[in-house]
């Protein structure tokens, strides 16, 4: 089969999403298939046209290729793709929707608030911080809307540090939220198709544990799959990430990262396209399921080819 | 149009040689410590075409004349074929040493020619050297900022680093003493302190004499090791030359390390070390180990080239063209950058370090500036421990004197848009728009013990 996986772009995690194509990129190569790879950039309609690829595996992370910008292409296209479709990637994308998504649905997520750079410029949002913050207490979590990684996402001990976050989170995105911080075991889960794989934890072995750039550099972090959960656990987190895979609307795979507390699991997002990279999650889990990298990516494919999906 | 296919299968066809798993077992230690972080995907996207990179460190070799370098090279192949083909020795050849004193001699040093290694550029200089003295654990000093290339080398010989503040006048040896005190205090002797005396990278600051002497007069005292690494001594805009430490110190407790990559070519990858003969021994042993030999075939091209006698004059060029770059680096920088950052103006060398309000953190605002097509160096790249987070290293040899204005007003209009939008939440006063200022913004430092 004519694979075309697409890689690259210019977004932040550019790198990332190199190491997930080239390896992908690989393993169909293995698996017979025809790979066409493209490193996304102005000339990515006309390759698709010329080429006619049967299917796109989408490799690429955060701004345009993980946020429903590629996605809705090919679907113009009439290009069936790996993973969620365009709007799942959209609401994924933006952890303000995907909240919003997750709480209709009644699933726990930390309490948030968001605003726009707008507010804080133009309306005096500034003067409403000291609210929100005694609403969601300290320490608090301030994340870009939009953006993947760890990249913007910063801790605030005190109000005074509040600020400083937010100039920070706003350098990825004109939306940040402020996010209530819950304090409990970091997993992942890992869908594909309809199943949830086994369950990831990251625990941090060094450092300060508000230090986010130490949970995605290998050595300072520990993923342990399957995680030790008991069977009552392990059932409440798979269901709520189930449960939020659907709330979302995700097709093919996705990762959900939820804490689970001492009063059970809080959703905090999902991630359409997870890293395939040799040290990101998904595969791990997948290993943990008996699946090898290869056998994950064919049956990634063969998601995207069943009626469902192409849509 | 003619059917020509597109190559898709490339590279390897073992199978899964891409997953770690399958070798993460097998990983020395120390490659633990040799970290990828999210900030160096960032510095991945800085290679697009459209970036304006102030983040390299990249001579200007568009400048080195390629009738020039075609005779050489025509030469080398009509005279010296098969001997620049073949091996040479360890040390590298007696005809780069000449080369090499004719440099030092340019800064009044007169090294004996066996106390000298060819090396693969300054960087394996570097390698050797913590090759040679470092055991996993040992401490090792070095400047805070420090150059961003030597920290990679230093962990994956599992050092304990520790970084001394500069100022204006470079590393800050009073601060220096008192850590020295302190480690012996604890029994612990640091295998060498590592330096940049003359324009440094990142920070551009040169230290004093009084601090050079100082220093070497410590190395003595205290038989400590120091290690100049001087790239950038002949790159000289404005004020005094300084002796250099080996100069000072007559090289017995001080290794120097030199490079032809700023004065001639980093392509051609020719640096050299000189180093007391106990030390050198095991330095060429280590050489030896890594990679045999020097490439002869540059050797032969810089002993040509030497020939001609003309390098010093090619220097002479690079000076003007740098200085007049610098210029207009400082002076965008009076027009763009808000009237709270600082920056260094270097005397000589490739680099300004700016240092902006500390409610910026400059890896965050890289993220900002890249969607501006403009790159520049994190300080934190050039710290241990984190710090820096407010710093940048600025170069201003790689590109014209065009791009470095257009770079500098891009990053300038992303950090106002920080600095505004901190005022905002802050409810701060809007801070005025940047005014060209009549005098230079120089306040390089924070002072000694402030945290970066």
């Amino acid at each position: 089969m004519k694979v075309a996986v697409l890689k690259g772009g210019r977004s932040l995690e550019r790198g990332v999403s190199l190491r997930s194509g080239a390896r992908v990129e690989d393993a169909l190569e293995r698996l017979g298939h025809e790979v066409l790879p493209i490193d996304v950039g102005a000339d990515l309609v006309k390759r698709l046209v010329a080429e006619r690829p049967e299917v796109a595996f989408v490799a690429m992370h955060g701004v345009g290729g993980e946020d429903g910008t590629v996605q809705e292409l090919l679907e113009i296209l009439g290009i069936p793709f790996t993973g969620p479709g365009a709007a799942a990637c959209a609401r994924c994308m933006d952890k303000v929707q995907g909240k919003d998504a997750i709480e209709l649905a009644g699933l726990p997520t930390p309490d948030w608030f968001a605003f726009n750079q707008t507010a804080f410029r133009e309306f005096g949002a500034a003067d409403a911080l000291g609210r929100l913050e005694e609403t969601l207490g300290f320490p608090l979590v301030v994340k870009p809307s939009r953006g993947g990684s760890s990249l913007g996402v910063r801790f605030a001990g005190s109000a005074g540090e509040v600020p400083q976050a937010l100039v920070s989170a706003f350098s990825y995105d004109d939306r940040v939220l402020l996010e209530r911080f819950v304090d409990g075991r970091e997993l992942a889960v890992s869908v594909l198709g309809d199943e949830p794989l086994p369950v990831v934890e990251a625990i941090l072995l060094e450092g300060d544990r508000y230090d986010f750039e130490a949970r995605y550099e290998i050595g300072r972090t520990r993923f342990v799959c399957p995680a030790e959960l008991s069977a009552e656990e392990e059932r409440a987190v798979t269901e709520a990430a189930l449960a939020t895979y659907r709330a979302l609307g995700c097709t093919g795979f996705a990762r959900i990262d939820l804490i689970l507390g001492g009063d059970g699991p809080w959703l905090l997002e999902a991630n359409a396209i997870p890293g395939l990279t040799d040290t990101s999650l998904l595969p791990q889990a997948a290993e943990a399921a008996g699946l090898s990298f290869e056998q994950l990516v064919e049956r990634i494919l063969d998601l995207a080819l069943s009626p469902q999906s192409v849509s | 149009m003619a059917e020509v296919p597109e190559p898709t299968h490339r590279r390897r066809s073992h199978a899964g040689t891409r997953d770690l798993e399958r070798y993460a077992g097998l990983f020395a230690e120390r490659t633990s410590v040799m970290r990828s972080s999210a900030m160096r995907d960032l510095m991945a996207i800085t290679a697009r075409p459209e970036v304006i990179s102030l983040a390299g460190g990249l001579p200007d070799t568009s400048t080195f004349p390629p009738q020039s370098f075609a005779a050489q090279m025509t030469r080398i192949a009509q005279e010296s074929a098969a001997k620049a083909l073949q091996y040479g020795p360890t040390e590298g050849f007696e005809e780069t040493k000449d080369c090499i004193l004719e440099v030092m001699g340019a800064e009044g040093m007169l090294p004996d020619p066996d106390d000298i290694i060819v090396t693969t550029g300054g960087q394996q200089a570097i390698d050797l050297v913590c090759k040679t003295l470092i055991d996993p654990g040992d401490v090792v000093i070095c400047e805070a900022p420090t150059y961003p290339g030597a920290i990679p080398t230093l962990c994956s010989y599992q050092a304990d680093v520790v970084q001394v503040e500069c100022d204006e006048d470079g590393m800050q040896v009073e601060v220096l003493e008192k850590l020295l005190a302190d480690l012996r205090g604890e029994g612990r002797r640091p295998k060498f302190i590592y330096s940049v005396p003359s324009f440094q990278n990142p920070a551009g600051v040169t230290m004093s004499l009084e601090r050079r002497r100082r220093l070497v007069e410590l190395a003595r005292a205290q038989e400590l090791l120091v290690v100049e690494d001087n790239p950038y001594g002949l790159l000289r805009y404005g004020g005094e030359p300084m002796p250099p430490l080996y100069q000072l110190d007559g090289g017995d407790f001080v290794i120097y390390l030199g490079t032809f990559s700023k004065i001639l070519s980093p392509g051609i990858r020719l640096g050299w070390a000189v180093a007391p003969p106990p030390v050198m021994e095991k330095i060429v042993l280590g050489k030896q180990a890594a990679d045999l030999c020097t490439s002869t075939l540059t050797q032969y091209f810089v002993r040509e080239y030497f020939a001609e006698r003309r390098w010093q004059r090619y220097v002479d060029d690079l000076v003007e063209i740098y200085r007049g770059r610098r210029d207009t680096m400082v002076e965008a920088l009076r027009d763009h950058f808000p009237a709270e950052a600082t920056w260094t103006e270097p005397d000589g060398g490739l680099f300004i370090w700016a240092t902006l309000p500390d409610y910026i953190d400059t890896s965050d605002l890289l993220a900002k500036a890249l969607r501006a097509d403009v790159a520049f160096v994190p300080g934190q790249a050039a710290y241990v421990d984190g710090r820096g987070s407010h710093s940048m290293r600025l170069n201003f040899s790689g590109v014209d004197e065009d791009e470095i204005r257009e770079g500098v007003r891009r990053i300038g209009k992303v950090i106002a848009e920080q600095v505004d939008l901190y005022g905002a939440l802050t409810g701060e006063q809007k801070l005025p728009e940047p005014q060209p200022q009549e005098a230079p913004n120089v306040v390089p430092f924070r002072k000694a013990g402030e945290a970066g």
